[in-house]
Parts: C-alpha cells; structure tokens; sequence
C-alpha cells in the first residue's frame, strides 16, 4: 500500500508525511549487519522489523501493520541494538548504519512481558465472551510471550461506554490498547480523518470529533478499522441474531443474496488458505442454516451494468448530440462507502454520481416485487438478507430512501465474518459441503457481475458491455480472452483510453428507443479511470476540482476500499496486501470459468427486462426501482 | 526588562546587546563551529548532547530550508532559569539564535514559547522588533550580504511532552504534542521534514558568550567532562531559593551552603525526571560525568515524607505522559499504585521488586526521554530512602 514505509511517530489531521528510503534502488545499496551473531546483508533503509522477516526470524508487533505507515507506540518489538542505551522499536528503526541486533536478550524478554502485561492490566473482558477469542493478537502475544497471569492486575470494569450508534462499526474502548492502527487507518490510509487520540497520558483514547457518537460524524462507514484493529475494540453492528430469529419464525420468508467477495474470502474464516472460492459450497450451507432462497447478487450486479451503462450513453449523448449540460465524469454509485465519502467531501458533485443503485439495493427492491409475485409470497414476508464484504453496505440498507419496494429494501446487511460465525454456530463445516446453485428465477449471473469484488471489476464489466454494444465486435477482438487487464492490479489509480472507432454496430434493441444510432461517437476515445481507497478517491476528485486530466474522463469507478470489495471491511481479518492479492486470483479465476461472462449475455437479465422492466434501462419502472438519489452532506455536521 | 544584578563567571558575565552577532558574521561558519567544539559545551536542556555535533550534522545536511528552534517550554517541575534568561537577558538567546542560523544556514528561528510564559510574549516581540530595527535580524544582518534570518514565537499549550524535541516540532506543526520514532533525528529530518537544531535557551546563551570569548576560555569553567557554567534552578527547604549560576563541578554539598538549606535530608537533582539524592552523597558533584542536570534542584529537609515527594512526582507523569507508548502510559500509573500501596502499608515486597523491574523496562523500552526517565524519581527514591519507605511507621511490609 502506499502508506507501507512511511515513516511518521504521531497521527495527526494534517500528517506530513516524511518519506523513507523504502526502496534500496532509491538510496542504493546494501548493508550488512548482525542480527543475534550472524552477519546478514539487507537492503539500506530496511526496517529492523523487515530485516529480521527476511531472515526468518519473528520479532513481535502489535501496532504495525504492513497497510499503515509506522507508529512505533506499542514497543512489543523492541530489540537491542549494539552500542544503543535504549530498546529500539524494530518496526520504526531504518537500517543505514552497520549496526548489531539482539533480538532475544533478557532485558528484551523482560520489556516484551512486561509491555504485554501492561496492556492486559487495562484491556477490559474475558477471552471466552469475546468477538475475537483466538483472532486477537494481544490473546496471541500472551499466549505466544509467556504471559501466566494478570502481573499488573486486570481491569475490573469496563472503562468507557460502549458506541453502539453506528450501523456499521461498534466502538469498544475499553478493549482498546491504542495501537492506533484504527487512527492511522483513517487518516493515513483513507483520509476519512473520523478517529483520533484525544486527551493525554492515561486519559488517552481514541476518539471521535467532540466526542460525537458514530453515527454523527463524517464516518463512511467503510470498516477498515476494524479489519486492521488487533482487538475487540472495533467490530461491526452484528444482525444476526435477529437473521436467526426470522429463520426460526416459519412465517418468514428469509432470503439470502450472496455479493461476489465474501465466497472468494469466506474459505479463510475455515483455517483454509486464501484464495479458495467456495461458491456453491456456501449455497449448500445457507440453504442448511435455513434460507428459504439464495440468490447471486452477481445478478443485480449484471444488471447495474445495464442501468450505469444505459445512463452513462444517456449523459454522452446529451452532452456530445443534444449539447446540454450534463455532469461528467459519471462515477459508479455501488460501494456505499464511497458515496458516503462523496457527499461528505465533494457534494457539489454529487450529480455525477450514477443514480444507479448498487446491486444488493437493486436487489433488495427486485426481491419484494419481482421476486414475490412470481413466488406468490407477500412482500412484509420477505426477510431479505445480503451478505456482503462491508460494513458500509449495513447503512446503506438503513438508509432511509431505499424503501422503493414498499419496504424496507434489504432488512439485513450481513458481513462475511458474522456468517462465518452463523456457519459455524449451525455446525457446519463449510469447505465439505456439497456443491449446489443458486435459486431460481434468478440463478447463475455472469463473470461481470462476479469481477465487481475486486477493484478495476465494474469497468472490466462494464467495458465488456458497452464495447460491444457501441462497436458491434466482440470484446475478445480487443482484449485476450475477454480480460480488460489494463483496469485490473492493485495500483491506487488506474487510467485507460478506450478508441471507439468509426466503425459502429446496431444499437441494441433494449436502448434503441433512448439512441437511434452511434454515429455520434466517431472519432470519440472513451476515456476511463479506476480508484480504490478513498485516499486514492481524494486524488482523482482533487484533480478534477483543479480541472486536470480526471476531469475529461467519461466514467470512474470508484471503490472505498484497498482492492475492492475483496478488501471489504466485513472481510476475515487480518488483511494483507498478499491477503487481497490471493483473493483477486480467486475471483479472476472463477470468472474465467465461467460460460457467460458478460452482462448482457445473462440471460436472466434479459428476460427481465423483457418481462419486468418491459421500458428498457433506465425507463420509467427501472427508475422507480433500481435507481435513487443521494444526499448532499458536507463534512460540518451540527 | 529590568536586569537584576546576577553574578556569574560565564552566562552572568558582561555582554553587550548584538556583539556576538557582529562577530560571527566577520567570521567563516567552520570557525565558529571549531570555537564550539573547542568549547566542548552541551546541551542544557538536560540530555547534554554536544552542540558543536548537532550543529555540524544541521549544517552539512543538504537542503533548500532549514530551521533554529529555541525550546523555550521550560516544563521540568523546578526550573524556572529560562524565564531569568528570557525576561532578564533576552539578547543572549536571540543571538545565540542568530549564530545558530548563520552557522547552519537558516533563514527562521522559532522560539517555542511555554504557554505558561504567555505574559513575557509582548515584551519579547517588542524586542525581536527592536533588534530588527538594529539589523541584528533581518536582511542582510549587520552587513552581511545574503546573511537573512528572523525569529517568530510561537506559544506551547502547557504539555510537558513538548519539551522533548520531537513532541515540540509536532506541536509546531499543529499536530498532537507526541514524540517522533527517530532516527531519523531531527537534525536531518526536523520541523517541516526539514534539518532543524532545536537547542534550549541556556544553550543559545552560552554560544553568544564563547562566540565573543572563545572555546578556550569557556573551558576554563567548569571540570573536564563538563565544560562551562550552569543555571541552576533551586527551590525547596532553604533560604536563598533562586537562579544561581555556578560552574560544573560544584559539589552538592557546596550549592546547599550558598542557598543556606538546613537540615537537609534529600536533594533531587534533574526535576521530576532526575534522581534523589540522599545526605550520604551530598559530596557528589554537579556534571555530566556524576549528577547531571538541566538545572532543576529541589532541596527537601527532615521534616518531608519521601514517600509524599515520590507520590507528588508519579501523579505528574501519570498526568503528562503524552499517552502515545505502552509503557509510559500505563507504566507510571502501575508506579503510583505502587506508592500508593506503600502509603496505605498494603504492599509485598514481591511486588515492589516487581515495580522495580518495570521501572528499569519503561527506561528501556520507552518511546521518548519522557517515559524512559519518568521511573528515576521511583527507582532511586526507592534504593535512597528504604529504611524511611519500609519502616514508615514502625509498619513494615505484608
């Protein structure tokens, strides 16, 4: 990530970023030196830390995180180095001088039991009633350290009022160790800025603007504080035991749509490897917990393409043909954390925001009208329930427009970590079970809908769509196999220039009433670009402000999060940048085994726009259902 | 500014507003670093690191800026010496400033200001105003072509923790007051990212004084190990409390003579973060080499209760520990429990040992110079006073 080897001791709302030479082609260069008597060269400027991984020996961390750059405030990877009157923080000591490391000396062992007792003397709870029992690294560096007992006491009541006002993230302080990881998570890594430390000494916690709950400040929701928090002391609003309650209620109808991330994680919540796409394991499962129906929001996600795509040709052409006024760059609307963002940061923007909603909404509403009237099943019926690789998505569900059913479109956002939990608690072991698909009437979706998990996939999808609807040739002609590699990978901002042509194909049938032709598009070059991270978001939108090369952009996907929904923040912890590589792979690998792999070759989408929404993407019904409006924030909140 | 009539051999000796000034810029930068290494003076906020290095690193780093900053946050429980130097002498540190910016190449010199001296802040601009009108900030100073440097104040928000370097550019900068990691060291990578030398005000003194008299002549004062004068900041059970400049070398013993402390039972030396010394070792010497201090001496008499003195300092740190580092924040209210149970005669010996021990890993393992020195008052209390801690009472330890 790009904050990885930024070197900076405190967080602050304003960081200045001090750079350290990371990259030894920078300063050039090696060193040797001594780590516990044996002469090792690294790289110059490399950390204690990393030259002590390099050389297969384990040195205990607790506030570094390879996402975030370093803190050095635990002091658990304290070492001795030769000559020096203090323990060194390995984390935060770049190597540039011929220094001796100790790793394991008494005073070394004693500083790291100590430190760990320390911490224990104030983390309020119990190991077995917790969240986190046998995921937590405090649990871990107890167990791992020699830590027997309670040395400094153990805190007998929980010290600050537990933050429940989230719909995403619940704040614990009183597991808390301040590691700050959570701190620099939103200011470093995402520039939300929501948390930081306040007051001093042993007063210090982490907090919010004037102490505000929550739910009243700029908080995005996006989680990845709590996928990076060593504790219990961030977790998210869990609903599963009111999911249970509906499937023990035999007159609910509880329905489960399953987003594309969580199946391509969910493998290491079950001591697998990451990596493993469970897909039709996790159909079985669901259907064992009790879910009357499993659907793919692979669907609703090929139908986004249909409903972005349209709306996007919509805007061009009234900019290029009708000459109007038209707010471009069109931005994807479907990751609930970026929308939050952008109403908060940039709502004077808020109009290029595709109005499309995001897929699980989009299925939430098809659920209680499509889906119910052709199962015959009263609509206040229907438990919908979505998991997702979010937390965000738990507010968006909550939020108060996405009620076009009638109901409430999606009653339940689940992440995929509390059902892994659900799993487990149903006795099932998930990697054994059998295979099966998903349920009728909506049934398999296509690789599109699928390769929205991982950042760079809605344009992928989308470009698979509308390049062959506006040239007519086949996607395959421009990109091997179909894989639009230039807007995959993991770099923070990815731009591409797509030339249409002058030769085009025949509008399709389904937009054909909103276009007559594409004649309009000669000589246009579709100019898309692709951000992850809201940090990575902040750039495009800066550039755009400043009317730099962004701004003439005609689409861009926008992702709250590192990598994509696949580094969600209802994703297994921990995360790691090869964590979130693995689960790209599996993704991408399922795609490619796939038989339709793009949107509109679903055809479960087609026919519903043949039997549904009979006026096409973006037509009268698909407005009152698929689409929505947003809410112009800004970042002062009384 | 009224001046009081100070005696001392070295900071307290005549000085004309302004002649260090004219001097070095008639001088080449390395001369003035030789006087200074010659002078061999360190620094005298406490750390003593050697000027003369600290400034050679600043002024060999490459880069387009660089910057002095005065540490001026005098927080140490018991030193009020650069208050004197500020209200009484105020043209020794600015242009000890002004040197420190010619020599390194600086263009702005900030005075990071307690927040507590908020009222001596008018007077002090006024000041920096009136030495700009005599040239001696500015452009081109005292003729010097391309030679511009300026001071600004800037006012500190009563955290101790900014008195460590690193906390001090943080709070700079508008950032929370916590200590940086280093390396790297502010010398290379100081306010702003840039090279910066931050140096107390008793520093910037001295170096107008060598600057005038020479490296030679400054280590006619003080002992081999410890070159030159010190300030000290005396309080406590005596007659004469006040700022008294004495040369390195005078023994403790000496310093309670000439302030008339009777009946003295314990001096700590260094404030709350320096040790405490008994009566069997008042004929140590003040020194880098022995007890070394930034200036702070409180003197106690028989009829205080060390256990009360320990207590007092622990309650500070738990207050002003930045909060930032395990063992720091939650080291030293594990100490003031400790002393706590002491006093209520609810302890174990065990423990204690055990307190002991954590004391020694917060020295070591601390982030800052705030954590890893806020156990000396416990552990040397502790080793110093036994009979009087144990025995408090004729009760004895459970």
């Amino acid at each position: 990530m790009e904050n990885k080897g930024k070197l900076r001791a405190p967080v602050s709302q304003k960081p200045l970023v001090i750079e350290k030479p990371v990259d030894p082609s920078y300063i050039g260069g090696t060193i040797s030196i001594e780590i516990n008597e044996k002469k090792v060269t690294v790289p110059l400027g490399t950390t204690i830390l990393d030259a002590c991984k390099m050389n297969g020996i384990t040195v205990p961390t607790l506030c570094h995180h390879e996402d975030l750059c370093v803190a050095g405030v635990c002091r658990v990877c304290v070492v001795e180095v030769e000559g020096m009157r203090t323990l060194q923080a390995s984390c935060a000591y770049p190597i540039t001088s011929p220094i001796k490391i100790k790793t394991s000396t008494p005073s070394v062992r004693k500083a790291r039991r100590h430190i760990i007792d320390l911490m224990l003397s104030e983390h309020y709870g119990e190991c077995y009633s917790c969240l986190r029992n046998g995921k937590c690294e405090l649990q871990y560096l107890a167990k791992e350290y020699g830590v027997d007992n309670f040395t400094f006491g153990h805190v007998e009541a929980p010290r600050y009022e537990l933050d429940e006002s989230s719909y995403s993230v619940i704040r614990d302080m009183s597991k808390c160790v301040l590691c700050k990881r959570c701190v620099r998570t939103c200011i470093d890594l995402q520039e939300v800025g929501v948390l930081e430390s306040v007051e001093r000494g042993h007063n210090t916690r982490i907090s919010t603007f004037l102490d505000k709950p929550l739910l009243d400040v700029i908080c995005i929701n996006c989680g990845q504080c709590i996928n990076r928090c060593p504790t219990a002391a961030l977790r998210a609003n869990d609903p599963s035991d009111e999911i249970w309650a509906a499937i023990d209620d035999p007159a609910k109808h509880v329905v489960i749509q399953t987003a594309p991330s969580p199946r391509a994680a969910i493998c290491e919540e079950f001591a697998m490897e990451a990596g493993h796409s469970l897909t039709k394991e996790l159909n079985t499962a669901l259907r064992r917990i009790g879910f009357d129906k499993v659907f793919d929001t692979n669907t609703t996600a090929d139908l986004t393409i249909f409903e972005e795509g349209t709306e996007l040709v919509l805007r061009l052409y009234k900019a290029i043909v009708q000459k109007e006024p038209v707010a471009l760059p069109q931005f994807t609307s479907c990751s609930p954390g970026w929308v939050k963002f952008l109403e908060h940061y940039y709502p004077e923007q808020i109009d290029n925001l595709s109005t499309a909603k995001s897929p699980q909404q989009m299925f939430g509403a098809l659920i209680k009208t499509f889906y119910a009237e052709k199962a015959g099943v009263k609509p206040e019926d229907i438990v919908s329930v979505a998991v997702m690789p979010c937390s965000a998505k738990k507010y968006e569900c909550n939020r108060p427009e996405m009620n076009d059913s009638g109901y409430k479109d999606v009653d339940y956002g689940l992440t995929t970590r509390e059902l892994a939990r659900m799993i487990k608690e149903a006795g099932i072991n998930l990697p054994e079970m059998p295979k099966s698909d998903f349920d009728s009437p909506f049934g398999e979706a296509s690789g599109a809908g699928l390769i929205f998990g991982a950042t760079g996939g809605v344009m992928e999808a989308a470009i698979r769509s509308i390049y062959e609807f506006i040239t007519g040739n086949k996607t395959e002609d421009a990109f091997a196999n179909a894989n639009v590699t230039p807007v995959r990978g993991f770099e923070g901002i990815k731009y591409v220039e797509l030339p249409l042509g002058e030769k085009f194909g025949p509008v399709p049938d389904v937009i054909k009433h909103l276009v007559p032709n594409w004649d309009w598009l000669k000589g246009v070059t579709l100019k898309v670009a692709v951000a992850h991270g809201t940090a990575n978001a902040k750039k495009i939108m800066d550039d755009i402000k400043a009317g730099g090369k962004f701004s003439e952009c005609h689409f861009i996907e926008f992702m709250a999060c590192p990598g994509g929904c696949l580094g969600g923040g209802g994703q297994p912890i921990p995360t790691t940048p090869e964590i979130r590589k693995k689960r790209a792979q599996a993704i991408y690998s399922e795609d490619e085994s796939l038989q339709v792999r793009k949107a509109h070759d679903n055809p479960n989408v087609v026919k519903l726009y043949e039997e549904f929404f009979t006026d096409g993407p973006c037509g009268h019904k698909s407005h009152k259902l698929l689409h929505t409006h947003y809410v112009k924030r800004g970042r002062y909140i009384a | 500014m009224e001046k009081k009539n100070r005696e001392g051999s070295v900071i307290f000796s005549p000085y004309i507003k302004g002649e260090s000034i004219i001097k070095a810029v008639s001088l080449k930068r390395e001369d003035i670093l030789f006087e200074l290494r010659e002078s061999k003076l360190k620094g005298r906020g406490g750390a003593g690191f050697p000027t003369a290095t600290k400034w050679t690193l600043v002024a060999a780093a490459s880069a387009e800026e660089k910057y002095v900053v005065c540490n001026a946050d005098e927080g140490e429980p018991g030193t009020f010496k650069d208050r004197v130097l500020l209200l009484e002498y105020p043209e020794l540190v600015f242009d000890g400033m002004v040197i420190a910016g010619y020599v390194i190449g600086a263009k702005l010199g900030i005075v990071y200001l307690r927040g507590e001296y908020e009222y001596m802040l008018k007077s002090l601009e006024d000041y920096l105003e009136t030495m700009r009108k005599e040239n001696l900030l500015g452009k081109n100073i005292c003729g010097k072509v391309d030679f511009n440097f300026d001071i600004k104040i800037r006012l500190g928000s009563g955290a101790y923790v900014c008195g460590e370097e690193t906390a001090l550019i943080e709070s700079l900068e508008g950032n929370r007051g916590e200590a940086r990691n280093r390396p790297p060291y502010p010398v290379n990578t100081g306010f702003m990212g840039k090279p910066t030398t931050v140096n107390n005000v008793e520093t910037f003194a001295s170096v107008a004084h060598i600057v005038i008299k020479g490296g030679s002549w400054y280590c006619k004062h003080g002992t081999d190990k410890s070159t030159g004068s010190k300030l000290f900041s005396v309080s406590g059970d005596c007659d004469k409390p006040g700022v008294y400049e004495l040369p390195w070398g005078t023994k403790i013993s000496e310093l309670l003579k000439l302030v008339e402390a009777k009946d003295t039972k314990a001096v700590q030396v260094g404030g709350a973060s320096g040790i405490c010394i008994p009566k069997s070792q008042f004929e140590r010497i003040f020194g880098y080499e022995d007890a070394a201090t930034g200036g702070s001496i409180m003197i106690f008499n028989e009829s205080r209760n060390m256990l009360h003195v320990l207590k007092n300092f622990m309650e500070f740190f738990v207050e002003e520990s930045c909060g930032q580092c395990t063992p720091c924040r939650i080291g030293n209210v594990k100490l003031l429990e400790g002393v706590e149970m002491l006093e209520r005669h609810e302890y174990t010996f065990g423990y204690i040992n055990k307190l002991k021990e954590l004391g020694k890993t917060m020295q070591l393992s601390s982030k800052c110079g705030l954590g890893q020195s806020s156990p000396n008052a416990f552990l040397s209390i502790l080793e110093n006073f036994k009979e009087e801690i144990f025995n408090n009472g004729g009760n004895n330890g459970k």
